[in-house]
């Protein structure tokens, strides 16, 4: 709850905190083998299942649905999904009870959020960079070409990602932090995190008209998206359409401040779970 | 042999919604004395347990550990305690020494200082060679020593324990409580546990007992038996009804009926048997005296058995399989009497 300033001095340095805890993330996910798998497989069969399939079918008038089209949109997806499934192990932590040795040591809850967070980011950005390389590896394969782009760009865009996996495992935070079981964070990612990457631009283009082109203009996730379409395919596909780099760059940094405040106000709230 | 107690508690009290878990507690638990809270499932232990290790805020009353307010200060509070809980709190797919580094990172180890820590302690427990086990890998007993570790990693003055040796076979069990003796002897270590094993409870150097929230007796085992006041004779007998009936009646005292015997709490239990063997040769099987254990001091101070999920109901035999045959059982409500 509450510190005072007498407590607060009393907690031990955060930043070794943070970084023990983002390890202890890191480590775990390399030691469970399907974690990883079904985090990079997934999203590959994907990309390659929709870019194959809509690929061949011709939606509008010249714009084209392809592997080029839906690899930033994968690149969030898998970002999405390890950053989602890093923060669910916060239920595990509690119910395991790893979680209630931590609440009871003398650190304070914004290095515990954080050190979680940045852990779960760390994972989203391993994998995110991998299937970089996969798309890079691609073109000069010369099976299709998915970005042409430069050395900077591409340096630009992986800051971008970290922004975006910030900001997404912030988010898993506050989503899991109250719940104590797993199926009911399942729940939430149907109904919840599924929509909110399908309505990001990833899958539709960005001018679909009506109520789902307002959604898409509302989702955060939208301009994360957006910005990495900038960076990867500038001189591919027609960009035009998309918002400008600066705002994709403002909105994605706007959306992890805003997960990581959410994160740190209720990880200073205590949950019923925390008495398993 | 600092004079400051470990614990200072004054009126303290916890509620879940409307249900009163502790209510108006007050004990003082000295340094350097191992103090078992004692009482049956749904006495108020475990939520006292979460108070003073500062996972649960304080609602009313007051409470100073080591000298420092658990409201006002609990970061400085957490520093110098030990929490041990009773669900296991490691990370299962991590290492032995894993889980020690991060915790003592968490307590503000660092360097070379925790890595030697963390051998010193594993060594102490005697899990130096299961170091690079992974925790899922080693049993209950052994997890349970690494809790320990754990819990004493960054030298605690004061080590919190919640019912310590749930799942523990009665070797292990013998092995943690001599490590509670080394770690007060040698460094004048608090340890403060809940238990609900009455055997457990008698090795401590003190006992609070705690039923419905209440503390309802503070001691040492001895003077807790003591004030009972008196031995138990148990007489088996074919027909226990009529033989407690005749007994009443003969010599004007209460005797209780108890599964299948005859129950007598008595000044001066030794000149009672022959009296009774005399008075029914045919009637006893057997006799046996004893002195009064922590169940008959738990039923003295709350009228209740210690085991029955019911204390109102006389009729309902606890069917807890933690019970051990020969804990001599009582009857409820007829020891007030």
């Amino acid at each position: 709850m509450s510190q005072s300033i007498s407590s607060t001095t009393a907690t031990v340095p955060a930043w070794p905190v943070v970084g023990t805890l983002a390890q202890r993330e890191l480590v775990r996910f390399f030691r469970q083998r399907n974690r990883v798998f079904g985090a990079l497989g997934q999203p590959i069969i994907f990309w390659l299942l929709f870019g194959a399939g809509l690929g061949t079918a011709r939606i509008g008038a010249d714009d084209k649905l392809d592997y080029v089209h839906f690899f930033p949109g994968t690149l969030v997806m898998i970002l999405l999904f390890t950053a989602i499934f890093a923060t669910i192990s916060i239920i595990e932590d509690r119910r395991e009870g790893f979680l209630q040795g931590v609440l009871v040591a003398p650190v304070p809850r914004w290095a515990m959020m954080l050190g979680k967070v940045l852990g779960g980011a760390a994972i989203a950005m391993v994998q995110g960079i991998v299937f970089l390389f996969l798309g890079w590896l691609a073109g000069a394969l010369g099976w299709f070409s998915v970005m042409l782009t430069t050395p900077l760009a591409v340096f630009a865009a992986v800051v971008l990602m970290l922004v975006i996996s910030i900001a997404l495992t912030a988010l898993g935070f506050v989503i899991a932090w109250r719940m104590d079981s797993t199926q009911g964070f399942h729940a939430i990612m149907s109904v919840f995190l599924l929509p909110m990457w399908l309505l990001s631009g990833a899958f539709f283009p960005m001018d679909v008209g009506g109520w789902v082109g307002a959604i898409v203009r509302i989702n955060p996730l939208t301009y994360g998206v957006a910005g990495l379409r900038h960076y990867l395919q500038n001189g591919i596909s027609d960009l035009t359409a998309l918002p400008s780099l600066a705002i994709c760059w403002l909105v994605s940094l706007g959306f992890a401040a805003a997960m990581l405040v959410a994160a740190w106000r209720i990880a200073g709230t205590r949950s019923t779970a925390d008495l398993l | 042999m600092p004079t400051q107690p470990a614990i200072e508690i004054a009126q303290l009290a916890h509620r879940y919604g409307e249900r009163e878990a502790i209510r108006d507690l007050t004990l003082k638990v000295s340094a350097g004395e191992i103090f078992a809270v004692l009482g049956p499932n749904g006495s108020g232990k475990t939520t006292l347990f979460r108070v003073l290790s500062t996972l649960i805020p304080i609602q009313r009353g007051e409470a100073r550990i080591l000298g420092h307010d658990l409201r006002c200060e609990p970061q400085a509070v957490r520093r110098q305690l030990g929490v041990v809980f009773q669900a296991p709190s490691l990370d299962k797919k991590l290492t032995v020494a894993e889980n020690l580094i991060h915790f003592g990172r968490l307590y503000g180890l660092a360097g070379r200082d925790l890595t030697s820590q963390t051998d010193e302690m594993l060594s102490r427990l005697g899990i130096a060679d299961r170091k690079r086990d992974l925790v899922e890998k080693l049993s209950g007993g052994l997890r349970r020593r690494v809790e320990i570790a754990k819990g004493m990693l960054h030298q605690p003055r004061l080590l919190l324990l919640d019912e310590p040796s749930t799942g523990l076979d009665p070797a292990a069990r013998s092995d943690l409580w001599q490590y509670f003796t080394k770690v007060r002897d040698q460094d004048g270590v608090t340890v403060v546990l809940t238990t609900h094993l009455l055997d457990e409870a008698e090795r401590a150097d003190r006992i609070a007992v705690m039923h419905r929230g209440q503390l309802v007796a503070l001691d040492t085992p001895a003077a807790l038996r003591a004030a009972v006041g008196g031995d138990a004779i148990t007489i088996r007998a074919a027909d226990v009804e009529s033989l407690a009936a005749k007994i009443a009646d003969r010599f004007h005292i209460h005797p209780q009926v108890v599964d299948s015997s005859v129950r007598l709490e008595l000044p001066a239990g030794h000149e009672w048997i022959p009296r009774l063997i005399e008075a029914f040769p045919d009637h006893i099987e057997s006799i046996t005296l004893g002195k009064p254990t922590l169940e008959d001091v738990f039923i003295h101070v709350t009228g209740h058995r210690f085991w029955s999920e019911l204390p109102t109901d006389n009729e309902s035999v606890s069917h807890n399989t933690r019970r051990r045959t020969k804990t001599r059982r009582q009857g409820g409500k007829e020891t007030r009497r």
